[in-house]
């Protein structure tokens, strides 16, 4: 089946205490490119194999996390189409003009029952430097930092899970490719794939509405992801866990965070998750060796520390 | 630069420089009396109150200090920078490993 309706994630907005260093973390750490700075004060950024000009979206703020996130869907008329549905589950939805962010088309934006807000959008400016596409190099410019190719993912924390697993569902047309349940059936995680990929978004469970665990990066390879660790340690930037591989989505990993404390993932890998296929099932007294494989414990500060 | 003497009311101590988070030379230290998030004053993991001494802080997560907080003398201990000798107190936050072992 061809990938139809929503695409990909397309962008994150994220809060930042301090604009210089978060600059300096995602344009020489991460390796993102600054496409602007608006009168407004938020920064955009581009990876290097987007097409669409910016995939981060960075805002000062006296309290860290995420503004929200954006799906980006095939056509406009996707737009009213997904518009429509959202309403029909009883969800509000808000209509945001074209140009809100520079290069951006309208958006529909929502609430998800978890605090989270999400942007759909179809349509955004091509990119100033996008990759090649007649007789393509592998990179026009060479990677700096990590090298990170997209924006990948976001994993989110909050309290009415299963309303938002609904929403993405029933709405959206994601699929659960692989979830955590606890013995009486309570589901604890999702991570949910609009695309081929083992998460587009993901969701734990916790008390508190709206609150962020991490955005992630795509990175080529293995080797990559210890190149990262490398950088990690030469600019003594804050590591959460990592070099490690997960159990859910099988991703080679290694997790930081950024100079205002939110968490970053560059990863490698992973299973691809194809319509027709089951989903993946852990039970939650598995959860130590479904986050982390190879280790097979919890840890403290991945479950607990969220921006 | 100079470096002052940090006491942690569960009665462990560490030194620490003018010009370095008191949570990163616990860290260094081999201390773990305070518990260590995300390091850059977003998480309110390492929130500490002060009992005494003189310090200077960082930006951090409003969400977790509030400036009549702050005022009160809480700090998050990873945007932290003593001023001279500190004695403090961790304040754990509310969720942590127990209530997800209880899942």
């Amino acid at each position: 089946m061809a990938i139809t309706g929503v695409l990909r994630p397309g962008f994150v907005q994220l809060r930042v205490l301090d604009m210089e260093p978060a600059i300096v973390h995602y344009r020489d750490r991460l390796g993102l490119s600054e496409v602007s700075r608006e009168a407004d004060g938020r920064v955009y950024m581009h990876a290097i194999d987007d097409f669409d000009r910016h995939c981060v979206v960075l805002r000062e703020a006296d309290a860290p996390g995420m503004d929200y996130m954006g799906f980006k869907v095939k056509s406009d008329a996707d737009l009213d189409h997904f518009k429509s549905r959202l309403q029909a589950l009883g969800v509000e939805t808000t209509d945001i003009p074209a140009g809100e962010q520079p290069g951006l088309g309208r958006r529909v934006s929502f609430v998800a029952p978890t605090g989270h807000r999400f942007d759909l959008f179809a349509d955004m400016e091509e990119a100033a430097n996008p990759p090649q596409t007649k007789n393509p190099d592998v990179y026009q410019f060479e990677p700096r930092g990590m090298g990170v190719c997209r924006f990948d993912h976001c994993l989110l924390y909050g309290d009415d899970l299963d309303g938002t697993v609904k929403l993405f569902t029933e709405a959206l047309d994601f699929e659960i490719a692989e979830n955590v349940t606890t013995p009486d059936g309570l589901c604890v995680g999702a991570f949910l794939a609009c695309s081929t990929k083992a998460h587009d978004v993901a969701f734990i469970r916790h008390e508190e509405k709206n609150k962020f665990h991490h955005a992630s990066f795509y990175l080529e390879d293995w080797s990559e992801v210890g190149k990262a660790a490398d950088i990690i340690a030469r600019y003594n930037m804050s590591l959460d866990i990592g070099p490690t591989r997960h159990g859910i989505t099988r991703g080679k990993t290694i997790y930081f965070f950024d100079p205002s404390g939110n968490r970053n993932e560059v990863f490698t890998g992973g299973y691809m998750f194809y319509p027709d296929h089951p989903h993946r099932n852990w039970d939650a007294s598995e959860l130590g060796k479904g986050i982390f494989y190879y280790e097979r414990k919890l840890n403290e500060r991945f479950l607990t520390v969220v921006t | 630069m100079k470096i002052f003497k940090i006491h942690v009311q569960d009665g462990t101590s560490f030194s620490c420089r003018s010009d370095q988070p008191v949570l990163i030379a616990m860290e260094r230290a081999n201390v773990s009396s305070i518990s260590v998030g995300c390091r850059g004053g977003g998480c309110g993991a390492c929130k500490v109150r002060v009992l005494s001494g003189r310090y200077r802080c960082g930006r951090m997560s409003r969400a977790h200090i509030t400036e009549q907080e702050q005022a009160l003398g809480y700090a998050l201990s990873c945007k932290m920078y003593p001023e001279s000798d500190l004695s403090l107190v961790h304040v754990r936050q509310a969720f942590g490993m127990r209530d997800i072992e209880e899942l």
